[in-house]
């Protein structure tokens, strides 16, 4: 019971970090309604910041300056790339962003080579014991600084003029407009939030247990987008629901690991990948996905 | 409903909008072409048209909004108050008091009416926000009594007054109008032309595109009329409202009395029975 009680509370803690990546996507999905494909990339460039400057500036001061690098590129890319690829479908801008994350993936694995970079975080590998069960430190953090980050970012959502313009540019871009609101900068914001939130996420994914940022970090970035998927691509609640659910089965899975070898090794890395294939089966458009109330 | 200064004209130097040689495209489609066309400050004027006379796409070359459906303004300018909106973004246009209600409503269905309201005034100073909202829900009291449902709940009369009050959320000089009464019953739709005349008696100037032409003819000072993307007739509405042309393929034929605009006074023609002959003339030649 320990041990599924432990399984539970680290799995939730890394399905909270999920969701905090699968809220990025979902934003600049529900802003731009373009599936980005770049939010790994973006992800390793923030963990990449913070993995070079602390030994230089301290943990903090690299946090903030992994979480400012981050937004900025993807303000960058939105700016510099997405912006100017006025090419019509949806699905083409889709496949520029792999393009935009190929690039920008390879030369970010170039520059960390075969090294695996520490972040120098301060929770080390301290552990806490709750009652009969020992979780370590970094997790119960990370629990807790994505719960306040998804709060704090759904409260602007539901309440800010920025949340408005969001919502209302998700639902009818052109009636957005014709309300004054200004597409270029609702688009920009989506993809510097979503690049600040990989970040925190990326410290979070880097620390202990992980030995650190190394050239594989991405690939655990991707299980964000079963997450995003699973959840209904254009709701934030789904994006945290997605998250929580791939980080419990995945950490669940990983954790029976000898008691499921039947399914072969590596089933923990397989199974976001599972629910999100029989969700999408049972609800085509995600757990949360859209159905309009609206009658005309 | 004669003169051309309304209650509130502006300044005798503000100059309202403009429409010169207008042609739009879409791709290989024209859909305007040489369109002149004005609303003086204060004034309302009203735009008829079939389906597909281009009405939209006149509105959209106004407000901006070409770009989404891949179409451009190629030839002749747009302006308002002197400045040029031809080539500007939709939200700048905004900016410069010119707010456009899109056809078919278009509320934010997900959205509360209070957060539609709340969007409507995303373009301009949050200051300015507080007092349009109040005048919101003096001209439509149904609106704070809905304000926490749902917009994709309401009505279709009680969408259309959303999304007009969302558009004034703005504070706009001149209110663009598509197709407001559009599905309506016909005691909704009066009420709707209530609205306006109210709204432009506050000072806003109005743009009127509609197909219930008799609404329109009785609102407007000035009338249009577009067929297949050029205005063919144009005139004081009262004369347009006269004309045989305009009776015969926008008000129906019939006894005049039973198709006398709706809220027109019946001698408010009268007046212009010199006009009427002069107008008449030069429609046959329009049309010809
Ligand atoms: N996105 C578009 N692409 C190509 N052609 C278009 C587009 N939108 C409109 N058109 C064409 O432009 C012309 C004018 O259309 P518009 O929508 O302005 O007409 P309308 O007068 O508003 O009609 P309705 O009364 O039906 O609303 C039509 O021939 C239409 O087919
Ligand atoms: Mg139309």
């Amino acid at each position: 019971m320990a041990v599924f009680l432990e399984l539970l509370v680290n799995g939730i803690s890394v399905g909270a970090v999920y969701a905090l990546i699968a809220l990025g996507f979902v934003v600049i999905f529900k802003a731009t309604e373009v599936v980005n494909f770049t939010h790994a990339s973006l992800l390793l460039a923030g963990g990449y910041v913070i993995a070079r400057l602390h030994p230089l500036v301290g943990f903090w001061a690299a946090l903030a300056a992994g979480i400012a690098a981050a937004a900025l590129v993807g303000a960058l890319v939105e700016f510099l790339i997405l912006r100017r690829a006025h090419v019509g479908s949806r699905g083409v801008l889709a496949i520029v962003t792999i393009g935009v994350d190929i690039l920008l993936t390879t030369e970010l694995t170039r520059r960390i080579g075969t090294e695996v970079l520490a972040l120098g975080d301060p929770w080390g590998d301290r552990v806490l014991r709750l009652g009969p069960i020992t979780v370590a430190e970094t997790r119960v953090v990370a629990l807790a600084v994505a719960a306040a980050l998804i709060v704090a970012f759904l409260l602007a959502f539901k309440f800010t003029g920025w949340g408005v313009a969001m919502r209302a540019t998700a639902e009818d871009a052109e009636t957005a407009a014709l309300m004054g609101v200004r597409l270029g900068r609702v688009s920009l914001s989506a993809w510097a939030v979503a690049g600040a939130l990989a970040a925190v996420a990326a410290m979070f994914l880097c620390v202990f247990p992980t030995p650190g940022l190394d050239r594989g970090t991405a690939a655990a970035a991707m299980k964000a987008f079963p997450a995003a998927i699973l959840g209904g691509l254009d709701s934030t609640t789904g994006a945290l629901a997605g998250g929580l659910i791939v980080g419990v089965t995945e950490t669940l899975m990983s954790g029976y690991q000898s008691e499921l070898a039947f399914l072969g090794r590596g089933i923990g890395d397989a199974a976001p990948f599972l629910v999100m294939i029989v969700i999408l089966l049972l609800r085509p458009s995600g757990l949360f996905g859209t159905k309009e109330p609206a009658r005309v | 409903m004669s003169g051309e200064a309304g209650p509130a004209s502006g300044g005798p130097g503000k100059r309202g909008l403009e429409v010169v040689g207008l042609e739009v495209r879409y791709g290989p489609v024209r859909a305007l072409r040489g369109v002149h066309l004005a609303v003086p400050r204060g004034a309302v004027a009203a735009v008829l048209g079939a389906n597909g006379a281009g009405k939209t796409t006149l509105l959209r070359a106004v407000s901006g909004t070409l770009r989404f459906h891949r179409g451009a303004i190629t030839s002749g300018t747009v302006s308002f108050g002197g400045s040029r909106l031809d080539g500007a973004q939709a939200a700048a246009v905004v900016r410069r008091g010119v707010v456009q209600v899109p056809e078919g409503r278009r509320v934010f269905g997900r959205m509360t009416v209070a957060e539609n309201l709340r969007a409507g005034a995303l373009g301009v100073p949050g200051r300015r926000a507080a007092a349009a909202r109040e005048r919101v829900l003096e001209l439509f009291p149904v609106l704070a009594e809905r304000a926490h449902q749902r917009a994709g709940l309401l009505s279709g009369g009680e969408q259309q007054m959303l999304a007009i009050g969302r558009a004034l959320m703005a504070g706009p000089s001149l209110l663009l109008l598509d197709e407001p009464t559009l599905g309506l019953a016909p005691l909704m739709a009066a009420r709707i032309a209530d609205t306006v005349r109210q709204i432009n008696a506050q000072g806003t100037s109005v743009l009127l595109v509609e197909q219930n032409a008799a609404m329109a003819l009785a609102l407007a000072e000035r009338a249009y009329v577009l067929e297949v993307g050029e205005v063919t007739l144009s005139g004081p509405a009262a004369d347009l409202a006269a004309s045989d042309e305009v009776r015969r393929r926008y008000l129906g034929v019939g006894a005049p009395d039973t198709d006398r605009p709706v809220g027109t006074d019946p001698g408010a023609a009268d007046g212009h029975q010199s006009h009427e002959r002069h107008e008449r003339t030069r429609l046959a030649r329009w049309t010809a």
